[in-house]
């Protein structure tokens, strides 16, 4: 039984007929993530007692003549940013080094009722923030295709785990591009479903407007299948959809001749060249199965960036103020008064991107600044709205570069935190539209660096999107 | 200079973040450069356009309102498991008012 390669479906198949028992898969999994990891520090804990418990709970569920679910047996690994009881939680922090949440978050609750096996917990950026992963305080993430390069951010562990194989598929979390350019950096299909799709519940806050949980596969029906089984309507998360989940997988078996494809030329400017023909070539495979390829116009884009950093980091500086050292864990040894408490908990717990945002975001919100800065970035939010809107009354889906470069060197941009934002260019107009966008592997470089591609469609239009990367991957578009 | 070491200090104060001489340069070289950046903003006239502050909302204005019933919470002892001080099934913080 190779692990590394095996779907969803291969497993749950396996697994029902008896090839083999869910618990020596989460036995075989358990033990070449502990192997590997090493290599990449891509976990930053296993679960073996939860993990083994669930797959016991699928077996008992078969042998008593009862469907153990669709994603009977599968090894899952989760993004340390969402919460799982009993399981230490750390958002890559210090602040919560030792935070140990009471309850489990909605989509991890869903993973286990499927029959999921939560097999560990992933690094990432600290509160997710980040674009290489290089932000964590317990060491960056190696990229398993190339190991002196950076998986992506700010979910780099969910990406690699996936990518390595040492996971089956893998939850992460997405506000500006989190999902999307790990994958891409990684060579997975990774998922930033429409805003609100996913409920958010036991996702550790950052941005609250902007904040998705979605999947990491290897396949597309593999994180189609994730999103399957954690999407819909919870209570416990207000901005949950009330929109009926479409069933996906048939979604997929549908052709995509006749499909329009919108090509915007903003996204195609300050391209790598290698990243650009990879991308041109993908649209020549979707050309090739009957899609109808425009060119369409998002003339806002070049405003993004500037927006989103001051969206986010006003929502971020509001989130993050929990932390002040009462209930989560970390109180500063120095502490003598209450402000005090507050002022040292937070300068030791936080690491340098965190504070920076922290200060932007204080900073913008801050008297006498609202006008200028966030009500004007939210007006700004609203004109890159409506440049997807327009796009989508002419197309069904834009096809897009995830990033400007593959992988870089770990260390390479670490020193210039406004390039390292600016490369977030070509994701963050998605969310800040709330558009469901995922990345495809696309080929790959001269160097053997992967190239991913951006699908981008309408708001709750996943079984589109899914459909046009189901048929670029059957079409051998993933190999380039 | 969009942002003077003082004015990081002044911000630091606001966020409850205690900050390092050294933090407190590069925060000001670094803050300056985004700041320059976001200025691009005021290329756009946007006079006309209503703020988003929300990616979509269909639903009808009680539809997430949920029944107002009782639901068991935490027991006292799970909601202070993570505090780093607890006493008498408090959270316990430094004193604030002087005898």
């Amino acid at each position: 039984m190779d692990l590394t390669k095996r779907t969803i479906a291969s497993l749950r198949d396996g697994i029902k007929s008896l090839q083999f028992s869910a618990l020596e898969v989460c036995a075989e999994a358990l033990r070449i993530a502990g192997a590997e990891n090493p290599k990449t520090n891509a976990y930053l804990r296993l679960c073996p007692e939860r993990a083994l418990e669930a797959a016991r709970r699928v077996d008992a569920t078969l042998a008593a003549g009862l469907d153990p679910g669709p994603l009977a047996g599968v090894p899952v690994a989760i993004k340390d940013v969402i919460v799982t009881r009993g399981v230490t939680t750390t958002c890559g922090s210090r602040m919560l080094e030792h935070w140990t949440p009471p309850y489990d978050a909605t989509a991890v609750e869903r993973v286990e009722a499927a029959g999921g096996v939560v097999i560990g917990k992933t690094n990432c950026d600290e509160f997710a923030m980040g674009s290489s992963n290089e932000n964590s305080a317990f060491g960056p993430v190696r990229n398993p295709v190339a190991l002196d390069r950076v998986p992506g951010g700010s979910s780099g562990g969910s990406a690699a785990v996936v990518a390595q194989g040492t996971a089956t598929v893998s939850l992460g979390s997405d506000t500006g591009g989190s999902i999307r350019q790990p994958a891409s950096f990684c060579g997975v299909v990774g998922v930033t479903p429409t805003y609100g799709r996913v409920s958010r519940y036991g996702l550790v806050a950052f941005a609250s407007s902007l904040d998705h949980i979605g999947p990491f596969g290897r396949t597309v029906s593999d994180a189609a299948a994730l999103l399957q089984t954690i999407a819909g309507r919870d209570p416990r998360d207000a901005t949950s959809a009330f929109a009926p989940v479409p069933d996906y997988a048939e979604a997929m078996q549908q052709d995509v001749r006749g499909m329009r494809i919108g090509l915007p030329a903003e996204y195609f400017k300050e391209l790598n060249s290698e990243t650009g023909d990879r991308i041109m070539k993908g649209v020549e495979t979707l050309k090739s199965q009957g899609c109808e390829v425009v060119d369409v116009a998002m003339p806002h884009t070049e405003y993004a960036i500037a927006a989103y950093y001051i969206i986010c980091t006003a929502e971020a500086s509001a989130n993050l103020a929990r932390y002040d050292g009462v209930r989560y864990t970390m109180r500063s040894k120095r502490t003598e008064t209450l402000a005090e408490m507050y002022q040292f908990t937070r300068g030791e717990g936080f690491g340098a991107e965190v504070k920076r945002r922290i200060m932007l975001g204080t900073y913008v919100l801050s008297s006498g600044y609202y006008d200028a800065y966030y009500l004007k970035a939210q007006k700004v939010r609203a004109l890159i709205a409506s440049d997807f809107a327009r796009a989508f009354e002419k197309v069904d889906a834009l096809v897009t570069p995830v990033s400007p470069f593959p992988a870089f060197k770990l260390g390479e941009k670490i020193d210039d935190p406004l390039a390292m934002y600016l490369s977030d260019i070509y994701t963050i107009t998605g969310s800040l539209a709330g558009v469901p966008c995922m990345s495809v592997p696309c080929g790959k470089t001269p160097d053997g660096l992967p190239v991913g591609m951006q699908i981008l469609a309408r708001h709750f239009d996943e079984p589109g999107m899914f459909r046009l990367a189901a048929a670029f991957e059957q079409a051998g578009g993933f190999a380039g | 200079m969009k942002i003077t070491e003082q004015e990081v200090k002044n911000v630091a104060a606001l966020a409850n973040l205690d900050l390092g001489a050294e933090e407190i340069h590069r925060m000001a070289h670094d803050l300056d450069e985004i700041l320059t950046h976001i200025d691009k903003l005021n290329e756009l006239d946007t006079s006309t356009v209503e703020p988003m502050a929300q990616v979509l909302y269909q639903a009808g204005e009680t539809a997430t309102l949920r029944e107002d019933e009782p639901r068991p919470g935490f027991d006292n002892q799970t909601a202070l498991a993570n505090a780093p001080l607890a006493g008498a099934g408090q959270f316990k913080v430094p004193k604030i008012i002087e005898r």
